[in-house]
């Protein structure tokens, strides 16, 4: 705010010429000489408004990390089982050793299993139609518990793989050709609790 | 071998003295035991060189009622049926009775008809409803040339089961004119998935298969379990009162004994590892089964109630599948120890093993009760199998089956002279039964898939 000196060299003036007024001449007693009219008063343009205020910034909230909800933590057990995150084993004829391909699906069936290390699960051994019905029986037995033997090996610890047999029993493909006997040699893992 | 006529007729009057004798034999329950009497046996002979020919008309209707009348042509037709399944006698075909007057009495048969078709021996029935739900049946065997009665056997009985008088009666011929325990009165197990279920806690859709029973010629079939899982591989009892199977009732294989006459359920292996197929000892007192207790298929026996389980083998191969020598001594089972599954022998004390095949593979042995000294099983001869029988005795070898679809699961028949099987020779999986010489095949069932069967005394 600015105040302009005019008035104040006015006022001055003003004020010097009453004193001298009254400090020569004949003592007359003091007149009061009209005062020029005080400057209009002038009140001072506001001021430029200040530019309007930007929209209220709140604090930033740093939002909790994206619940991107784990689906393996909150399906079904059932749902899972549908579309199972382990896959089988496959087995070659007659035989329960665990090939380069089986181990690799078991070696990410027990990653999985090591993430997950609340959920139990069942090794289902299965055979192809071709053996007999009773002997198929042992020979799944047989490639569950070569499965089971792995994943232990691999640290998961026993109590939670169960081995069942269905022999030849439940194949997964009805098929009479070597197509559908590969397939059905297989471990095949269900989920059973989580 | 003829009698002279002079004891011929001694014979027939003792017989008439003798005649009446209600004495079924068996267990059955429903018929009366009657003490044994002794007999004079008039044994009915053919031409020489030939079977004797038997005829068997429909039975004499003594009530005058729609339903004995229906009960007599059934009981007449049975009995033929049972005595040409044994096959000792040559039947007389039924169509060719046509031109015989029906006798409406066992005093007027025209046996001059009947020898006119060539028949030796001919077997005439009655049945009379004596009170409401009760029959009183009569059959006589008559020497058609001598026109005698060589043997008579009244029942008495239930009108439940109809077919079971001819079942008897056929049973007492066999023994009387043979010497021959029949089969007529024994039943049959097996698996079966006909009626459609599926497995309900399954993703997967996996197929129902329950027990079920049916009298040896596949009639009166009934489902014995109901659990909506996996039972497979049943064996009756040897008091035909209880029936020992593999069941997934609660999603993994253990044994289960169900008494089907008393409705009740044990497990005597109590349901904590993996087992599976039982086999009875021959005295009903032990089972013998394969577990995977101890991390491999190995053979175990146990008392009926499941204590006292002994091991009785220890090896890395796959033991399995036992069966019991009808003396209870020695049981035969598979084991792929040498490589591909073959038959064994081991002292039911586990010494003494000993290989009996050497096939490309063998499995489930079944073991001949006496007189019967063989074991048959098995075997792989092409993409399928088929029924071998060894002699033990003589070390001879026969094949019952030639490769018509897979013939598979063998058991015997209490007398030894037949076997029941599973057989892929009708397209789907069915129960058949064969002679033990390989003849007289006969289809058991038809609905949906069936498997290993077994078959009671």
């Amino acid at each position: 705010m600015r105040i302009r000196s005019v008035s104040s060299a006015v006022v001055l003036g003003v004020t010097l010429a009453s004193l001298v007024v009254g400090a020569c001449g004949t003592k007359k007693p003091p007149v009061a000489r009209p005062l020029p009219p005080p400057p209009p008063i002038t009140t001072p343009p506001a001021p430029p408004p200040p530019p309007p205020a930007g929209p209220i910034q709140e604090t930033p909230v740093v939002p909790a990390p994206a619940v991107v909800e784990d689906p393996m933590a909150t399906r079904s057990i059932d749902d899972l089982n549908r579309d199972s995150p382990m896959r089988a084993a496959f087995f070659d004829y007659d035989s329960a050793e665990l090939s380069a391909e089986a181990r690799a699906v078991l070696d990410t069936n027990a990653a999985t299993l090591k993430k997950y290390a609340s959920w139990a699960i069942t090794i289902e051994g299965h055979c192809d139609e071709r053996g007999t019905a009773e002997y198929n029986l042992s020979l799944g037995e047989r490639r569950s518990v070569a499965v089971q033997s792995y994943l232990v090996s691999l640290g998961i610890p026993a109590g939670r793989l169960r081995t069942v047999s269905y022999g030849k029993e439940f194949p997964f493909d009805p098929g009479h050709d070597e197509a559908a006997w590969a397939k059905n040699r297989r471990a095949h893992f269900v989920i059973t609790a989580k | 071998m003829r009698y002279p006529a002079s004891i011929l007729v001694a014979g027939a009057a003792l017989s008439s003295v003798v005649a009446l004798v209600a004495s079924p034999g068996g267990g059955d329950p429903r018929l009366p035991q009657a003490p044994q009497q002794t007999e004079v046996i008039l044994s009915i002979s053919g031409e020489p060189g030939a079977r004797p020919r038997y005829a068997v008309p429909d039975f004499i209707a003594r009530t005058n009622d729609a339903e004995t009348a229906a009960v007599a042509k059934l009981m007449g037709a049975v009995l033929w049926d049972d005595i040409a399944f044994e096959r000792e006698f040559y039947m007389v075909p039924r169509d060719t009775y046509k031109t015989i007057p029906a006798a409406k009495s066992f005093g007027e048969i025209p046996f001059d008809r009947w020898r006119e078709l060539g028949a030796d021996g001919l077997v005439m029935g009655s049945v009379e409803r004596s009170a409401p739900g009760t029959y009183r049946v009569e059959v006589r065997l008559f020497d058609v040339r001598s026109r005698r009665s060589v043997m008579a056997r009244e029942y008495t009985g239930t009108a439940t089961n109809p077919r079971l008088y001819a079942h008897t009666a056929s049973d007492d011929i066999h023994l009387q004119q043979r010497a021959l325990r029949g089969a007529a009165r024994s039943k049959l197990a097996f698996s079966s998935d006909r009626d459609g279920e599926r497995v309900s806690n399954s993703i997967q859709p996996r197929d129902v298969k329950e027990i079920y029973i049916s009298d040896y010629d596949g009639a009166n079939q009934r489902r014995v379990t109901v659990t909506r899982k996996l039972n497979i591989m049943p064996r009756w009892s040897p008091d035909a009162r209880a029936i020992a199977y593999t069941s997934y009732r609660r999603d993994f294989p253990d044994i289960f004994v169900s008494l089907i006459y008393q409705g009740t359920l044990e497990n005597p292996t109590g349901g904590r590892d993996q087992n599976w197929l039982p086999a009875w000892s021959p005295d009903g007192t032990r089972l013998c089964f394969t577990s995977a207790r101890d991390g491999n298929s190995e053979l175990y026996v146990m008392n009926r109630d499941g204590s006292n389980v002994t091991r009785l083998t220890n090896h890395p191969a796959i033991d399995t599948t036992p069966t019991w020598s009808p003396g209870g001594t020695q049981i035969a089972f598979t084991s792929d120890r040498n490589g591909s599954p073959q038959i064994f022998i081991i002292d039911a004390d586990g010494l003494n093993l000993r290989k009996i095949t050497s096939e490309s593979w063998c499995d489930r042995p079944t073991w001949s009760p006496a007189p019967f000294n063989e074991i048959a099983y098995a075997s792989r001869t092409g993409p399928g199998y088929d029924i071998r029988i060894l002699d033990l005795a003589t070390g001879e070898r026969r094949q019952l089956t030639y490769g018509e679809g897979s013939n598979e699961s063998p058991a015997y028949a209490p007398n030894g002279r037949h076997l029941v099987f599973m057989s892929t020779r009708a397209g789907k999986k069915q129960i058949f039964v064969i002679g033990r010489d390989g003849q007289g095949v006969r289809q058991i069932t038809t609905v949906g898939n069936n498997y290993t069967p077994d078959w009671s005394k």
